[in-house]
């Protein structure tokens, strides 16, 4: 009969333990879960970016409630055990369940210090713990005003970073003189805190908070030092501690945490406890890696195995901020003996410590590139004798060594197995090498998929790669030519060519005659085709409705609950009291949940029923307007400043050449979305220089840039030309968006594409040439003849696609 | 129980139509061959309607994160796990039948 194992926490020790117990043997116990929180088992280190809006709470979820039926575990989430009777080997939960054990994990984490202050339990003060803490911290945002954290460590430096970015006015108060001064010197303290205030925090350094001020909901913050600072939000990350109650009343015994030997045994036989619950030889951790180094030697422990015990981690931690490139391990108090390497690059603000005792690297703190963290980590933990490297060390990796100068695949060459890649899921280099070979992965994707590398936090994605183009070698250097996708072995580029120089005129031909792997293709090659077709064939081609992705397909934006979201076209921007008194009419009437202004200019109707789509349309078109085009790889909106028909500044009509360009080119399907914007003088208010194709008014004309992105890789526009009138500017506009649609690769945006042909091939064809950039602009015109048409109106009346609209049959 | 639910040429070629039931809405697709599956619509992923995903061979890619489902087992294709929960269906001359599930149950199994 199976054991039976009772695991107290359903958090990332107690399941990262269960996980390593189900690696070896899934027959031997029969596992039950309680975890305090009702959700399922989550990555509480990610809860940072859940907060500032870079991931939202399902991108965080390790394990679903799908994988605990899987594995046969029952899982009570919202149900916390609430005492242990270890004589009859019982748990009993807060819903009055008693169940027995054979084995006990304790995994109870940490709870957040509080400081006992005077105002510490008033209405708006939080900690920042789990999600329920992040989601109070996001509403209390919603209202807008000032937040107080108190503590300028980790957590609260993510804190104060992430409530910045929900528009929150932050100040970060922190006791002691340097922030994260248990991770960081002076000189990276210092480097950090120019960074926050230049990203418009403010911070208060040797700030003692004497007590926070309100009647019933929180008005502010004392200092010590008498100092009062207004605030609507305060809070608390100052550190966390043990969570020891469950076991301290079940006799088991404490210290600062739940006391285990190297086995992760308690003083009480068959209860374990693992996590940031446990102290083990005189220390506690609040670090991931540990917790996993934790559940590892116990998961070996309870399932026979006989493994060198748990001797205590050695830890490293970075700062989850975005753009702030923060890595510090070890010991870096120096002291007697030990001696400083410095490197410092005031412009770049760059800033790399590297402390030396016995030419064994002690500590390191690396501000501002932290790439050769994990280098500098993995010396330390092997006690590496660095004599050879002290030299140039500091350099970094690449260039330590000399002969491997600043050739990162060299760098990654020499990390062993055992050295972490991704430190978020805990993933070594061993493990990355060992699913390579077993499973031949061949891309990032597929390493990504199988073994959770750069998964999360995407950070080491470079690093994977490395390791994937090291493990194949060759095989993975001589794949130059990436085909289009699984179907086929013939690359984007050569399936546009063969398409116009055979002439070839529908997908299935194009499958045939270039000998597909695949019936009909799947959903990454058919959209690519379908558009290659298009764009080579605008007057005749029949559209293939079942090769467009649905958004394309309905016209309207898939959102996450399955409704849609609705865009009209506002050309240029520009709208009126009749359109705004249909859209809210529309609104009222559709009982539309949402409305919100996009960052191009123009009203989002969000959580719009499938079913009710034509009739929304029929309702905009009657008032005259048409569609957006929100949804589409194709023409999205051009974005106007007021221009001199209102600006004082302007110096030629934005508005008018906005509106101008926008019923040139709406309707266009292009490789990738595709964004335009005019502004009137060269203050740009309507951002032109990070769109896909950027007018700038000058005195003499408009300035012409192109190849601008504001998206994950923010790329500035390249100048093209300035040209004298608005004619000028619609041939331009016209002739670029056709040689990107004829030229760019299937969801290849201008970025890329711009990057990747230079910027003085397309010079070659638009300014150098007019008689290239005629043709190029005639043949966007042919093409466009073909493609206006307003996609709702033949919806709205119901003579297209009904079916698409309609349930096929209702039953009870 | 077998329903009569409609015709093949009720639904486009490599498309799907949705049956909405007391149990949840049921996905209808229609392969390049005019094979009938039928599956809960729900991607095990994130609970994506598959019914409007792309068809491609004997399988369906979710339109939330491109996960692809296999439409006779429901089974998410590697190297990803998961199941969406198929519904017995037949086609005689051109007519449709489902069987309906008879008990409650969820859009993913387990």
């Amino acid at each position: 009969m199976k054991q039976k194992l009772i695991v107290i926490g359903n958090g990332m020790a107690g399941m990262r333990t269960v996980e390593e117990i189900l690696k070896r043997d899934a027959g031997l116990y029969d596992i039950t879960v309680f975890g305090a929180e009702a959700r399922e088992n989550y990555n509480r280190i990610m809860l940072s970016p859940v907060l500032s809006g870079e991931k939202c709470f399902e991108d965080i979820i390790i394990n679903s409630r799908e994988w605990y039926v899987e594995n046969d575990i029952t899982l009570f989430a919202g149900d916390a055990v609430t005492a242990i009777d270890t004589t009859t080997k019982t748990v009993t939960s807060q819903r009055g369940l008693t169940l027995g054990y054979d084995k006990l994990l304790l995994a109870t984490g940490s709870d957040p210090f509080i400081i006992p202050v005077p105002g510490k339990d008033l209405d708006g003060v939080v900690t920042f713990r789990d999600l329920d803490d992040v989601n109070r911290m996001l509403a209390a945002a919603k209202l807008g005003g000032r937040a107080i954290v108190i503590g300028g460590g980790l957590l609260g430096l993510e804190a104060a970073v992430g409530l910045k970015a929900n528009g929150m006015d932050v100040t970060v108060v922190h006791l002691m003189d340097t922030l994260m001064e248990r991770q960081l010197d002076e000189a990276a303290g210092y480097l950090l805190v120019s960074e926050l205030e230049g990203r418009g925090l403010k911070v208060l350094t040797g700030a003692n908070t004497k007590a926070i001020l309100g009647d019933t909901k929180v008005t502010g913050l004392e200092l010590v030092d008498g100092t009062q600072l207004k605030a609507d939000l305060v809070v608390m990350a100052v550190g966390i501690k043990p969570n020891v109650a469950l076991a301290r009343e079940a006799g088991i015994e404490i210290g600062r945490g739940v006391m285990v030997n190297d086995q992760m045994q308690t003083s009480t036989a068959d209860v374990y406890a693992v996590g940031e619950c446990v102290e083990h030889r005189g220390l506690t951790y609040g670090l991931v890696a540990p917790l996993f180094e934790m559940g590892k030697v116990l998961a070996a422990h309870l399932t026979g195995g006989e493994g060198v015990g748990y001797e205590g981690s050695v830890t490293s931690t970075k700062l989850k901020v975005t753009g702030v490139d923060v890595f510090s391990a070890g010991d870096f108090s120096g002291g007697d003996g030990a001696e400083d390497i410095v490197f410092r690059d005031a412009a770049r603000g760059v800033y790399k410590r590297i402390v030396v005792r016995d030419d064994k690297v002690e500590g390191a703190v690396l501000y501002g590139d932290a790439k050769d963290g994990a280098w500098y980590f993995q010396l330390m933990k092997d006690g590496a004798d660095i004599s050879e490297l002290r030299d140039t060390i500091v350099f970094g990796q690449a260039y330590a060594g000399g002969g491997a100068q600043a050739d990162p695949s060299a760098a990654v060459a020499a990390l062993a197995d055992d050295a972490e890649i991704c430190g978020c899921n805990g993933v070594c280099k061993g493990d990355i090498v060992t699913a390579i070979t077993k499973n031949d992965l061949t891309t990032l994707d597929q390493v990504k998929a199988h073994t959770k590398a750069s998964a999360s936090c995407c950070g080491c994605s470079g690093l994977v790669e490395q390791v994937l183009s090291l493990t194949l070698g060759d095989a993975y250097q001589m794949q130059t030519v990436k085909p289009m996708c699984g179907c086929t072995v013939h690359s984007h580029d050569d399936v546009r060519r063969l398409i116009v120089a055979k002439d070839m005129k529908s997908i299935p031909e194009v499958m045939q005659q270039l000998e597909w792997s695949t019936p009909d293709g799947c959903s990454s090659c058919r959209p690519a085709l379908n558009y290659y077709l298009l764009c080579a064939l605008p007057e005749t081609y029949i559209d293939d409705n079942q090769s467009r992705f649905i958004n394309e397909r309905v016209h309207a934006n898939i959102q996450k609950d399955g409704t849609f979201s609705v865009v009209p076209r506002m050309w240029g921007g520009m709208t009126s009291a009749k359109e705004l008194r249909a859209i809210a009419d529309v609104v009222d009437k559709f009982e539309i949940p949402a409305v919100k202004v996009t960052g191009g200019q123009r009203l989002d109707l969000f959580g719009v029923q499938k079913k009710d789509l034509p009739a929304v349309w029929a309702d905009l078109n009657a008032a005259g307007m048409v569609s957006g085009h929100a949804y589409g790889k194709s023409l999205r909106t051009v974005k106007t400043c007021a221009g001199n028909q209102w600006c004082r500044f302007g110096t030629q009509d934005a508005i008018e050449m906005g509106i101008a360009l926008e019923q040139m080119t709406w309707g266009s399907w292009t490789p990738h979305k595709f964004k335009m914007a005019v502004s009137g003088c060269p203050r740009n208010c309507a951002e032109a220089t990070i769109k896909d194709f950027g007018v700038v008014a000058v005195d003499s004309g408009y300035a012409l840039h192109v190849g601008g992105n504001g998206g994950i890789d923010v790329r500035v526009t390249d100048y093209l030309t300035t040209v004298e009138t608005e004619q000028d500017v619609l041939e331009y506009a016209g002739a670029y968006m056709q040689i990107y649609r004829e030229e760019a690769r299937y969801l290849e945006r201008t970025a890329p594409w711009v990057e990747r042909v230079g910027l003085d091939h397309i010079k070659a064809n638009l300014v150098d040439d007019d008689e290239k950039r005629k043709a190029l602009f005639a043949r966007f015109m042919v093409s466009q003849k073909a493609l206006q048409e307003d996609p709702w109106a033949k919806r709205a009346e119901g003579v297209k696609d009904a079916h698409e609209f309609t349930p096929l049959k209702i039953v009870a | 129980m077998w329903m009569e639910i409609g015709t093949v040429n009720d639904i486009p070629k490599l498309g799907a139509r949705v049956v909405q039931s007391g149990q949840g809405d049921i996905a209808i697709f229609r392969t390049a061959d005019d094979e009938i599956f039928a599956l809960f619509d729900r991607c095990p992923h994130k609970g994506g309607a598959l019914s409007q995903g792309i068809v491609h061979g004997k399988a369906v890619a979710c339109p939330l994160h491109n996960w692809n489902i296999d439409l006779v087992t429901g089974e998410v294709k590697g190297p990803d796990n998961g199941c969406s929960r198929t519904v017995p269906v037949s086609v005689s001359g051109d007519i449709i039948r489902l069987q309906m599930p008879d008990v409650k149950a969820t859009g993913t199994h387990g």
